[in-house]
């Protein structure tokens, strides 16, 4: 039951609507419909929510309004704060970032048989991809093939990625199934070994594998455990704060932040791979974000200032079904799975308003419609917000398909007295993903020799929208790419000799000359929440 | 005027508005944190913490970022617990019954207190899945641990010195990698892929000017 009487007073209406409404098959929306919705609706479109950079690479292009501020910020140290000639760490492969992405590339550049250390603002594991919960996509059924997988993909990002990152990303999916199975990710499957598969809003196969609700999750601890088997050095609790050059421009290296103490400590390496995550807790255009702690756009920052270009960095996905209410958990993700097994979105009549399963940029766009111009939203204290009507899965598929498969989310609404199996959930768009990042070529490079990235920290991959279950998928896919790519680099790379971190001071330059110097510490690292007094 | 409540962070006194989480009561307070702050919504389990109510006898178990605060609770955080993590290769163990005696032997000397349940800040049945595991029941360990996020309280708790979510972790594994069927469609297609079935298909759609493949996209069949 919800605290508030009147949630369930009109949650009652969504109960007596459910049966026509379960049988509905809403239509889809035209191409020129999404278009225009999308134009009137999606936060991507509010110009003045974003600045146009004046300095680095990728000057004259706008960006959010809070990244333009950290990406013209002001770097945490001065080259004079750390002995280059004296590295505290020494390796082949230097990963920044212990998230999905960082720990594939680990085990990859292990394979391959160089040395790697991940070192990590928090924990190893402490990432976006712990909180995937719907799935990762894999077109590996007889009805479904590579070939539909990137049209799914490419069309679902308007036509906007780079094709040959979309290629690297449908192709080696099956194998990216396969090798996750294969250190003993339990995939949800039948009896016979079928991988249970659903829709992701945008797939035209049913091709997202899951487990449970928790896929991502169970993704990260099995990839965790494979590194520490492997003994592969996790430094954690340190983070990069810049990348350090060679004499010839090529990274060779990053200074390091421990978090408690603020000691500075210089890693040398052949290769870099900065696979740290997104910017969700940058808060755009002040939405909640369903992203992890450290999600503060750092990679973005610290590839920017040695020169690596962005790429799409203007767009950014708002999940169409954040938590609306309760307010502990405003914000906080429910997974589009509950769209997948057959939940829809019903709004303060009871309406189904839309069809549940169009691409998520449509959906944020169609909620924020639903609760702004038509005022068919259902008032919370931080809000509106429409019903995703939770009950309609088990009056479609039977008792006891909530518990077995969205657990997750039976549990984080049963803390608040909310049992989704019996009452319809309130949900509202948060931010959710950073569809751009670090410009990167098929093999993982930046535009810094020696400096790669993945993740989702990387742009291009998904052009302007990332479909569900593709995220897991280029974390696992690109991650271990750029393991390999770096490994395989740093075998033909002599240890740098001169290492110079010159490009903090050209950078203040050119901030200084663009008049825009600014004390911002950048990049961020953590949030600032504490309410001071 | 909100409602305030009294909670004690480390045993210090601090009056919070009701409805906070312990966590964001502790931001509230003014903590700048960087240890026991994660993933802030309940799966990654690093915001264990341990709590008591003014006035009364019992323990209780959380995650800090799923649990509202109440009138004089006594809290402290369980940023990290030091768990045994044994080493092991994937590919050369086994899930017989012997492999956990190997490495986990210690789960053999539970004593069947139960406070690793009654701890779990995930509800679990912990001290079945230790059961199974000690049975080389790896496929119901697996299952009965599913939800664990590995945040250690049940070992705080554990007479035993048992490390319950690494055991978990190996049966999980074991479960994964050679309990739980092959699946046939998946080697299938890796193996096309592999042999290059779909390559020029792909080179294909590569090639398409943006109008013709804007036309594939949407008149393209979407499975029922």
């Amino acid at each position: 039951m919800y605290k508030i009487e009147k949630f369930n007073e009109l949650a009652k209406i969504v109960a007596e609507k459910r049966a026509a409404n379960a049988d509905l098959e809403p239509r889809r929306m035209t191409a020129e419909e999404k278009d225009n919705l999308l134009a009137t609706f999606h936060p991507d479109y509010k110009q003045e929510e974003f600045t146009v950079l004046s300095a680095g690479v990728n000057k004259g292009d706008k960006v959010p309004t809070q990244l333009a501020e950290l990406l013209q910020g002001k770097s945490r140290i001065s080259a004079a704060d750390v002995d280059l000639t004296a590295p505290d760490y020494d390796t082949d492969v230097l990963i920044i970032g212990g998230g999905g992405a960082g720990a594939s590339a680990a085990i990859e550049a292990d394979e391959a048989g160089v040395k790697a250390i991940i070192v990590t603002k928090l924990r190893i594991g402490d990432a976006n991809t712990m909180m995937a919960e719907g799935g990762i996509q894999a077109a590996d059924k007889p009805n479904d093939s590579p070939a539909i997988h990137y049209i799914d993909a490419f069309g679902g990002g308007h036509f906007a990625a780079k094709p040959e990152l979309v290629k690297n990303l449908v192709t080696k999916a099956p194998e990216a199934i396969q090798w996750l199975n294969k250190l003993g990710v339990e995939f949800d499957k039948e009896a016979d070994g079928t991988m249970v598969t659903t829709h992701g809003g945008g797939t035209s196969r049913k091709r997202m594998h899951a487990a449970k609700d928790y896929t991502g999750a169970e993704i990260m601890r099995t990839l965790r455990d494979e590194v520490l088997n492997r003994g592969i050095p996790v430094i954690d609790f340190t983070a990069a704060v810049e990348i350090i050059l060679d004499e010839n421009g090529k990274a060779s290296g990053a200074v390091l932040m421990n978090m408690e103490t603020k000691e500075l400590l210089v890693a040398r390496a052949k290769t870099v791979i900065i696979a740290t995550g997104g910017a969700g807790r940058l808060h755009y255009q002040g939405f909640p974000t369903s992203n992890h702690y450290g999600a503060t756009a750092d990679g973005l920052i610290l590839g920017y200032r040695v020169g690596a270009r962005l790429l799409y960095a203007d767009t950014l996905q708002y999940h169409p079904t954040g938590t609306g209410y309760p307010e502990q958990i405003f914000g906080a993700l429910v997974t589009e799975k509950v769209r997948s097994l057959g939940a829809k979105l019903v709004n303060i009549d009871g309406e189904v308003f839309m069809h549940p399963l169009e691409t998520r940029d449509v959906t944020a766009a169609s909620i924020i419609r639903e609760c702004t111009e038509r005022d068919k939203g259902i008032e919370t204290s931080l809000g509106n917000a429409v019903w995703l009507d939770t009950p309609m899965i088990e009056y479609k598929h039977g008792e006891g398909t909530i518990e077995k498969r969205i657990p997750a989310m039976m549990r984080m609404f049963g803390k608040y007295g909310i049992d989704i199996r019996k009452e319809p959930i309130l949900v509202y768009p948060t931010l959710h993903y950073q569809n751009g990042g670090l410009n990167i070529s098929a093999d993982c490079s930046t535009d810094v020799e020696n400096l790669y990235a993945a993740g989702e920290v990387a742009g291009g991959i998904h052009g302007r929208n990332r479909l569900m279950g593709n995220s897991l998928l280029d974390v696992i896919v690109f991650g271990r790419d750029a393991g390999m790519n770096a490994a395989a680099k740093a075998k033909e790379t002599a240890v740098p000799e001169k290492l110079t971190l010159e490009h903090i001071e050209k950078f203040n330059s050119e901030l200084a000359n663009a008049g825009i110097a600014s004390e911002t510490a950048s990049p961020m690292l953590l949030p600032k929440y504490a309410r001071k007094a | 005027m909100e409602n305030m409540v009294n909670v004690y962070l480390f045993g210090k006194k601090y009056v919070v508005p009701e409805g906070l989480t312990i966590m964001t009561a502790m931001e509230y307070a003014g903590y700048d944190l960087v240890r026991g702050c994660g993933c802030r919504n309940g799966f990654c389990g690093a915001c264990a913490t341990i709590y008591r109510i003014h006035g009364k006898q019992e323990i209780h178990a959380c995650l800090a970022c799923q649990t509202e605060v109440q009138e004089g609770m006594y809290v402290a955080t369980l940023p990290f617990f030091p768990l045994v993590k044994q080493i092991y290769n994937i590919e050369e163990i086994k899930p017989t019954e012997q492999i956990m005696m190997q490495l986990y032997p210690e789960i053999y000397a539970c004593i069947g207190c139960n406070a690793c349940t009654k701890a779990c800040t995930q509800e679990l049945n912990v001290m079945q899945y230790i059961a199974y595991a000690q049975r080389g029941e790896y496929e119901k360990c697996a299952e009965e641990s599913f939800d664990c996020v590995m945040c250690g309280v049940c070992s705080s708790r554990c007479p035993a010195g048992i490390s319950h979510p690494q055991v978990a972790m190996l049966a999980r594994r074991l479960n994964g990698k050679y309990l739980a069927p092959d699946c046939g469609h998946l080697e299938d297609r890796v193996k096309e892929i592999k042999d290059g079935t779909f390559e020029e298909l792909i080179e294909n759609l590569m090639q398409k000017p943006i109008d013709e493949i804007k036309e594939l996209y949407n008149t393209r069949e979407i499975e029922k």
